[in-house]
């Protein structure tokens, strides 16, 4: 699905990603996990194509083409899509219009009909019930005065509607209470399909009681030391980071 | 990186900077009082307007230029400006019309053939220093409403200019004011009776196409007793190396449950990103609600011009009046701008807000200045400002002066003002959603002008957004 091949990336003038190879399979869960300042959320901002990175070497490999050619707004098109871990508040911005915005930029890209605003305004309104957000979500302005809570709910809620097809999950579940993380698993669950790839970012394993990942992988110094099932966790769990750099 | 993409758009070219050449009558440039009787005798003004003038110009011959704002402009030499300039055929009738006036004024997307004519609105075309057209002057006329140019007032209806004009603003206001009241050539007046609602907008569009020639016009609106009137203005003017003058009054009176609304799409030429050529405008609108429950309402789009120096206020006069200002300036490339607004309090329970969104972008300074003052007999008087700055790159600037007196206790003032910046960070969230950075740009940019956007007339509000999106096009990174 996604071919991550030996990549290098700095921000400024620091090397983070040192040769990172990962292979997203279609339809999997994905975890990375891996201590502070191994790279975790670097790598998530080289594969949309945020402006603090830059690649140095490799290549991502996406629907036969380099993803890392692309503009940002390009590789959002094709379907890869960012879940952020601070989303920023962008003022005056109506929530609603902006996340029919960016639908309809969708739709025109793969020659598909618009989905105007009373549809647009039907759809929203069933997910944000679904993930039990207040109704006024659809005038308030974009993340703007949000709770952490609701903006994470809130990136869960333009996921759902835009429907893409590689999602990566920053840190979806740091802050979030007991209910909140419920609310966004399900979320993530209902999205599941076995077409759907996922890439989950986190530092806890707590989030994985509620999504079932199908490989875990640990992310060190730039580059993924360790891949292996769900069982990695609970190693990680009993003997934290070390244990598993030890084995290596 | 995204920033020069950034710079590179925000400094697209003006797209109406063309200029036409046709013959026209140029006065040679100076100011004296031979000057103000060559414009008298071409305008056929009436002895008493050219005594006024004279006045004035003595007046103005006394005073200096005021240096208080925010402004850092060449002076400019009153004597090298031309004073008057008119295309050479005095148009009696459209057929007149000289056809390359009429073709610049189709480019400018202003038709003034009846055939083609907008819609439902009005308009007072002013070519440099002299009114070309008039469309629907006769619709308007079976409503009692006059709609025509200030050099056609004087002479048809001198008993309403002679009472109504500098009552509002002085004729030796300010400066600019003074040099107006000396030199103004033409601009549109407005005439609505006793109780009739004005069934269509009634809009002017001003062009300076001459070289070296400054454009000075004046309008007047007088709103009768429980009447109403929306009023629009535009402008734009060739692109040009060296600075052009531009010094309006406008004044508006609104009577007893009158409303006034007027609307601004200012877009002169703003000169290039080294601050040559370009409008230097100086402006003074205001606006008098004279009778209890009158209202008047500014909202203003300022995007062009090389300098800004102008505060559409309120002068609430009558118990009960409103006074309301919407503002959006943007300053991009070298231009600066100094605009505000005085809401001046002085009957009781009067009203009054105000709304001002600055933009900057390059090198452009923006510079919001407000007064709000509450006389002592203005008991219950309430204002609200909201004053909201918003930067994009790093070598622009954003500036809030407001200044408020209260003299008497209760009155109420309200006052809130934020600065904030378009991020990479906003950008990229949104292209991460689809969105490109143009209207990524676009949809922060007027999301922020949302509240003054809505106070314009529909079709105004689409061609200000366009303004917007040519003005500031793909901007930051």
């Amino acid at each position: 699905m996604m071919n991550i091949k030996n990549m290098h990336a700095k921000i400024g003038d620091k090397e983070i990603l040192k040769g990172l190879d990962l292979e997203l399979q279609k339809g999997k869960i994905h975890v990375i996990m891996g201590t502070n300042g191994a790279g975790k959320s670097t790598l998530s901002k080289a594969i949309v194509g945020h402006y603090d990175v830059e690649v140095t070497q490799g290549e991502i490999i996406y629907k036969g083409k380099n993803l890392l050619e692309m503009e940002p707004e390009e590789r959002a098109l094709e379907g890869v899509f960012l879940s952020f871990q601070n989303p920023v508040e962008i003022p005056g911005v109506n929530n609603a219009y902006f996340l029919r915005n960016a639908l309809n930029a969708k739709e025109k890209h793969h020659g598909q009909k618009e989905t105007n605003a009373a549809e647009f305004l039907k759809l929203m309104r069933k997910h944000i019930e679904q993930l039990g957000m207040k109704p006024d979500m659809i005038s308030r302005a974009l993340n703007d005065g949000f709770s952490g809570g609701e903006k994470k709910r809130n990136e869960i809620l333009q996921m759902e509607i835009l429907q893409p097809e590689v999602i990566i999950l920053d840190e979806i579940d740091s802050g979030l209470d007991i209910d909140a993380l419920k609310s966004v698993s399900e979320g993530i669950n209902r999205m599941k399909n076995g077409e759907r790839t996922f890439l989950v970012i986190t530092h806890y394993s707590r989030i994985l009681d509620y999504i079932h990942p199908d490989y875990v992988h640990i992310l060190q110094d730039g580059k993924i030391v360790k891949t292996g099932g769900p069982e990695l966790v609970k190693i990680l769990e009993a003997e934290g980071y070390q244990a598993v750099q030890k084995d290596l | 990186m995204a920033q020069e993409e950034v710079d590179k758009i925000l400094s697209q070219e003006y797209k109406l900077g063309f200029s036409v050449d046709i013959e026209a009558d140029t006065v040679a440039p100076g100011l004296n009082e031979g000057v103000l009787r060559f414009i008298s005798a071409k305008k056929e003004e009436p002895e008493w307007m050219l005594d006024l003038r004279i006045k004035a110009l003595r007046k103005w011959e006394e005073m200096s230029e005021p240096h208080w704002a925010q402004l850092d402009y060449t002076p400019v030499d009153y004597q090298s400006v031309s004073y008057f300039s008119a295309p050479k055929q005095a148009p009696n009738s459209l057929d007149e019309v000289d056809e390359k006036i009429l073709e610049a004024y189709e480019k400018l997307g202003i038709p003034l053939e009846e055939q083609k004519m907008l819609q439902g609105i009005a308009i007072d075309a002013v070519f440099d220093s002299v009114s070309v057209k008039t469309t629907y002057s006769k619709t308007l006329m079976d409503l009692g409403i006059i709609f025509c140019s200030i050099s056609e007032a004087m002479r048809e209806h001198p008993e309403l200019v002679k009472k109504y004009m500098f009552s509002v603003v002085p004729m030796t206001d300010n400066y600019f004011a003074t040099l107006n009241s000396a030199v103004f050539t033409d601009g549109t007046f407005v005439y609505v009776p006793k109780g009739v609602r004005c069934p269509m907008e009634l809009s002017t569009y001003f062009r300076i196409n001459a070289k070296n020639t400054g454009q000075f016009e004046r309008t007047l609106i007088i709103a009768d007793e429980g009447s109403y009137v929306s009023y629009n203005e535009g402008c734009s003017a060739p692109q040009r190396d060296e600075n052009q003058l531009h010094a309006a009054v406008v004044e508006l009176i609104a009577n007893k449950n009158a409303e006034i609304k007027y609307s601004t799409i200012q877009n002169w030429y703003p000169g290039d990103e080294k601050g040559k050529g370009g409008i230097y405008n100086f402006v003074t609108k205001r606006g008098l609600c004279e009778g209890e429950n009158s209202k008047i309402s500014w909202t203003q789009v300022e995007t062009g011009s090389s300098i800004t120096w102008k505060y559409p206020s309120c002068v609430l006069k009558g118990d009960n009046s409103v006074g309301e200002f919407y503002s959006v300036a943007v300053t991009s490339k070298a231009q600066q701008a100094d605009t505000g607004t005085k809401m001046i309090h002085i009957g009781k329970n009067t009203r009054s807000t105000i709304v001002s969104k600055g933009i900057s972008a390059m090198h452009g300074q923006n510079t919001y200045r407000g007064l709000v003052k509450v006389s002592p007999n203005a008991s219950g008087a309430r204002n609200h400002s909201q004053c909201d700055s918003l930067l994009i790159g790093p070598n622009c600037g954003a500036h809030t002066f407001p200044y408020l007196e209260s003299q008497n206790s209760f009155g109420q003032i309200e006052h809130e003002a934020t600065t904030s910046k378009i991020s990479d960070e906003q950008l990229f969230y949104l292209r991460q959603r689809n969105i490109s950075e143009e209207d990524a740009v676009s949809m922060i940019v007027h999301g922020f002008c949302k509240e003054v956007f809505t106070q314009l007339p529909m079709e105004f509000a689409v061609e200000a957004k366009e303004l917007l999106n040519l003005t500031l096009e793909g901007s930051v990174g």
